[in-house]
């Protein structure tokens, strides 16, 4: 007897020590949720809890633990917040990271103590190139590639002076990469501005000097709120018009800036208006749950969710086993809202890319509507650099 | 650089200039009057931008947000030296650093347990949005042409109270020798809570006209208030009239600093020159004490 | 020269006590950690020692020589830099810089900490001697706008990520130890702390000691007797900065990660709440302040994550009740006249 309870009270001080197959799966959930870019954490957190609620509750039939903190988008904070849940919370899988920067300073602690990084959204040229890693998976899209599709578009509308714009971090360096990758005319100036910088008075009368055909620009979250109302109070929306990859022209942007964006295009995998009776659903479902329209952020949460949960289940739920569960995710099917996707050998993915246009909806609400394909079955240019190693546990 | 660039970019760093103006002119007055550094100043202009963005989406008026956002942070630095601050003025430089950098912790903090971690929405009334013609064919927001003059009246404000009326005087004699003002007669400490609570007022003024331009969010007052101790340190700690030439100088060194030099220098700017300055003028550039 | 230069009041053997005391309750961290299987404590623990030699570093100029330094965070950072940068470059296989200055990079930290201590020292030399220019509020201000310099510098530095930071590339090596393997780099860095406050505490004791603290509480006085108080200031800042630019060294080969973060005004306001926390009239009081800040954070932090409201209210709450002012210093420092 009093064995029994000395072993209880171990149990009970060492959180760790339960490694039973039927112990609940501890997924870090580090996303961000303060600061201007808070809603986008909240996105996509909203859209993971509707896809584990779509499953079930459960992944692969076991239940789930969902240790959520805060990145602050500050890779060094977040680096210190991922070392707490890896190394005294455990954690099996680590998703939510929206900033490539944040991502960068996170995935090599994470991968190095085994745990599987499966990006909901970050998608850094680096994980997709020379440093792929068997446990790393861009779930969301690789940066370079709406880039690229964007400059396929703007080619096939005939523009040729373009003038380049992003927040100077990793993602803003892949955006313009990718888009200069395709883009076949002239661009008439490149400007990085300062991560996290919220006025553009100065860098919006150097682009009006240079008197573009077009502006492609790279603003996620509450950068790109600032950006699209600055530049349409300073009257120019209508002289110069705006391109951008999706997660700067979503429903995180679209409300905020309000009649600004009309007009404006977003080269997409995914929009509120994609038409597959999935994505009829899952707004129907997120709408009823928080009021709002999904952004691509929410759409990339819940399938993400739901992608765990389809490898799991191949393999009866056991995480434990790296090897399987790499080998299932390389090779899952699952419904995602997108219509088609799968894993290229670097871990990202293989999808369509369209243009869509910011247009008003019945209720008078900014949407991106879907318009043409831009091109099918698209991959990024950086599989080639990856040696993918073998699997391990 | 083009002519119209030149002069956009020159309003821009006149209208930053004002900002900083607003922000230092308390910073200086509490500086050189009370003998204290108050590293919370950046706390009273996030404050001023919560104020204002919490009563204009409460009433559905700008106009009485702005006149509320005022009144509250006024209060607030009344309330800030009369419980805690007044305590420090004779303490030494490390005491009142420790103190107001625990305070900025606590603002910050709080704010957010308010407010929570999103900024808050501070949308302007439609005459405010906009732009006007500043030369033919070159807009330029109708707001932060307001920003600019606002700032601008405001210093002139200052200058004609400072120079010009009874409490200016005991203002100016305060800064310069305070145990002969007090004897002088002189009620020392009404004196400070008055130029405590204006100063936070000013704080709070720039921090409400910045909202809407950049973010309504925890932490926005560290940035700025760092170039406003720069600006203060350099004008010589005391004077408006050095407050008042920095922060223009500082203003536009800063944004031509910006799109002229390359990144690294660029954002080094402004703290070189501050050193040398201090190095050519080790009270900067306007000082009051002996 | 008549005034005789006197042995501090303080019994140094009790200060020594002390001190092995400290490295004794720090070195029990890691069996106890890893009895509990808690081994993230070591984590903690490993931040502990290096941000108590940081402290220890800045008490140097901030509590003897009464210099209110808020660029010490940026000694941090450079250290932190140098120690990445340079594996950074091992890993590339280029060379840092041009012509007879070219620097070959390496991931030896045997090479690379001394190189972050000559560094600190070289840049806490160079800033220190225009800054000791200026007095009072001044100081504190063109400190502060020194450390904003510094991280503006590093921001803008896009090869080693700007504002993103910068992670360690390959594995770093000292003398054979991977620093990766928590346990014996913990002792490590013990090892370098515990030699560090012995050597300050014997500055601190030496008639340089004697003259800094003299010069802290009346400079014209120490220039009247014949002694250039400046040299003896600037000496100070600088010991003080490379000291700080080991710990950051130290931080870079514990985390493999660095960014200007760590470098960043606020982290100058932490590491005085540090030493004014443990005490500013001795050596060791800065050390036992770090723990108590680190580990109050990170206690509040598990409970909430609004912990910076009762930190804060602690730190106003120190400022208001410690009684360390000018007179208590002059008192402390056993300068009679």
């Amino acid at each position: 007897m009093r064995i029994l309870a000395l072993a209880a009270i171990l149990a009970l001080v060492t959180p760790g020590a339960a490694l039973a197959d039927d112990a609940p799966i501890k997924v870090g959930f580090l996303s961000t949720f303060s600061g201007p870019n808070a809603v986008l954490g909240q996105e996509m957190l909203d859209g993971f809890n509707l896809g584990l609620k779509a499953a079930g509750g459960t992944f692969g039939g076991r239940a789930v633990t969902i240790v959520k903190n805060d990145d602050q988008a500050k890779p060094d904070a977040a680096r210190q917040t991922a070392d707490k849940m890896i190394e005294s919370d455990r954690i099996q899988i680590l998703t939510g990271i929206i900033f490539s920067n944040v991502m960068l300073a996170v995935a090599k602690p994470a991968l190095d103590a085994g745990v599987f990084v499966l990006s909901s959204n970050a998608g850094p040229s680096q994980y997709a190139g020379k440093q792929c890693n068997p446990h790393f998976f861009g779930v969301a899209f690789q940066n370079d590639v709406s880039a690229e599709a964007m400059g396929v578009a703007l080619n096939n509308k005939g523009l040729k002076r373009v003038y380049l714009m992003a927040a100077n971090y990793p993602a803003g360096k892949d955006f313009l990469a990718g888009f200069k990758h395709t883009f076949k005319g002239e661009i008439v100036g490149e400007v990085y501005t300062t991560f996290g910088q919220l006025d553009y008075a100065a860098e919006i009368a150097q682009l009006r000097s240079k008197k573009p055909e077009a502006l492609f620009f790279f603003y996620p979250g509450g950068m790109g709120v600032n950006f699209v109302k600055q530049y349409s109070q300073a009257g120019l929306t209508r002289e110069i018009p705006i391109f951008a990859p999706s997660y700067s022209l979503d429903q995180t942007v679209l409300p905020a800036v309000g009649d600004a964006a009309i007009g404006a295009f977003a080269s997409s995998s995914w929009s509120e208006t994609w038409g597959n009776p999935q994505t009829e659903k899952f707004v129907a479902d997120f709408a009823a749950a928080t009021g709002r329209i999904p952004s691509s952020y929410a759409a990339n949460g819940y399938d993400t969710a739901l992608l765990i949960d389809a490898a799991l289940k191949s393999i009866g739920g056991r995480i434990e086993d790296k090897a399987a569960f790499q080998k299932a995710l390389e090779t899952v099917k699952f419904e995602t809202l997108r219509g088609k996707f799968r894993f290229n050998a670097n871990h990202f993915p293989i999808q369509d890319y369209y243009l869509t246009e910011a247009v008003k909806d019945a209720k008078g609400r900014p949407i991106m509507a879907k318009r043409e394909l831009i091109a099918a079955d698209v991959a990024d240019s950086l599989v080639g650099d990856c040696k993918m190693a073998p699997g391990s546990n | 650089m083009s002519p119209s660039l030149l002069v956009e970019q020159t309003l821009n760093g006149v209208q930053l200039g004002a900002m900083l103006f607003l922000m230092a002119a308390g910073l200086t007055l509490v500086f050189g009057i009370m003998n204290l550094i108050n590293l919370a100043h950046g706390s009273l202009y996030m404050l001023g931008a919560y104020f204002a963005a919490a009563a204009t989406n409460a009433t559905g008026n700008f106009w009485l947000g702005v006149a509320l956002a005022l009144a509250a942070t006024a209060l607030v630095g009344a309330a800030l030296e009369r419980l805690l601050l007044r305590r420090f003025y004779a303490r030494s430089h490390l005491h009142q650093v420790l103190v107001t950098f625990g305070l900025i912790l606590v603002f910050n903090e709080m704010t957010r347990l308010i407010a929570g971690p999103a900024p808050l929405k501070f949308a302007l009334p439609d005459v405010l949005t906009g732009s006007v013609n500043i030369m033919p064919g070159v807009p330029y927001p109708v707001f932060r042409l307001v920003i600019l003059g606002v700032g601008l009246l405001v210093a002139a404000m200052l200058y004609l109270v400072i120079q010009h009326t009874r409490l200016g005087m005991w203002i100016r004699a305060g800064a310069s020798d305070r145990p002969m003002a007090a004897a002088m007669g002189v009620d020392v400490e009404l004196i400070f809570v008055a130029v405590f609570s204006a100063g936070a007022a000013l704080a709070g003024l720039a921090g409400l006209m910045a909202g809407p331009v950049l973010a309504v969010q925890v932490g926005m007052g560290e940035p700025v208030l760092i170039l406003a101790l720069v600006v203060t340190v350099i004008g010589g700690v005391g004077s408006m009239k050095g407050a008042f030439v920095a922060a223009m100088a500082i203003g536009l060194i800063d944004t031509f600093g910006r799109v002229l030099l390359p990144p690294a220098l660029g954002a080094m700017i402004i703290f070189i020159a501050m050193a040398a300055i201090l190095l050519w003028r080790p009270q900067g550039l306007f000082p009051v004490h002996g | 020269m008549d005034e005789p230069v006197r042995p501090r009041t303080a019994c140094p053997s009790r200060d020594g006590l002390v001190i092995a005391a400290i490295v004794a309750a720090f070195a029990c961290l890691p069996p106890v950690a890893n009895a509990i299987d808690q081994p993230f404590l070591i984590r903690v623990g490993q931040r502990v020692v290096i941000f108590a030699l940081a402290a220890s570093a800045l008490n140097l100029t901030l509590g003897f020589g009464g210099m209110i330094s808020l660029m010490h965070a940026a000694f941090f950072g450079l250290g932190a830099y140098v120690v990445a940068i340079l594996s950074f470059h091992e890993v590339n296989g280029d060379s840092l810089g041009t012509g007879p200055l070219a620097l070959v990079g390496t991931s030896h930290l045997a090479l690379s900490l001394p190189l972050a201590v000559a560094a600190g020292a070289a840049v806490s030399a160079l800033l220190g001697a225009a800054a000791l220019r200026t007095t009072g509020v001044y100081f504190i201000m063109i400190t502060l706008a020194f450390n904003q310099m510094l991280f503006y510098y590093f921001v803008a530095q896009q090869t080693y990520g700007g504002e993103d930071g910068l992670q360690i590339p390959g594995a770093l090596d000292l003398a054979g130890l991977d620093p990766a393997r928590r346990t014996p780099y913990f002792y490590v860095c013990l090892a370098i702390f515990a030699v560090a406050l012995v050597g300050l505490q014997r500055v601190v004791g030496s008639r340089f000691g004697m003259v800094l603290r003299g010069a802290k509480q009346n400079e014209r006085r120490v220039i009247t007797v014949g002694v250039p108080a400046f040299r003896y200031k600037l000496a100070a800042f600088a010991i003080s900065g490379a000291l700080t630019a080991l710990a950051g060294g130290l931080m870079a080969g514990a985390e493999q990660f660095v960014s200007p973060a760590e470098m960043s005004w606020s982290r100058s306001g932490e590491l005085v709440v540090m030493c004014v926390l443990g005490g500013l009239d001795t050596v060791w009081g800065p050390a036992l302040g770090a723990a108590a800040f680190l580990i109050l954070e990170f206690g509040l932090s598990n409970y909430t994550t609004h912990w910076q409201l009762p930190f804060g209210l602690i730190v106003i709450a120190v400022a208001a009740f410690s009684r360390e002012d000018v007179a208590a210093w002059a008192r402390r420092a056993g300068w009679r006249a």
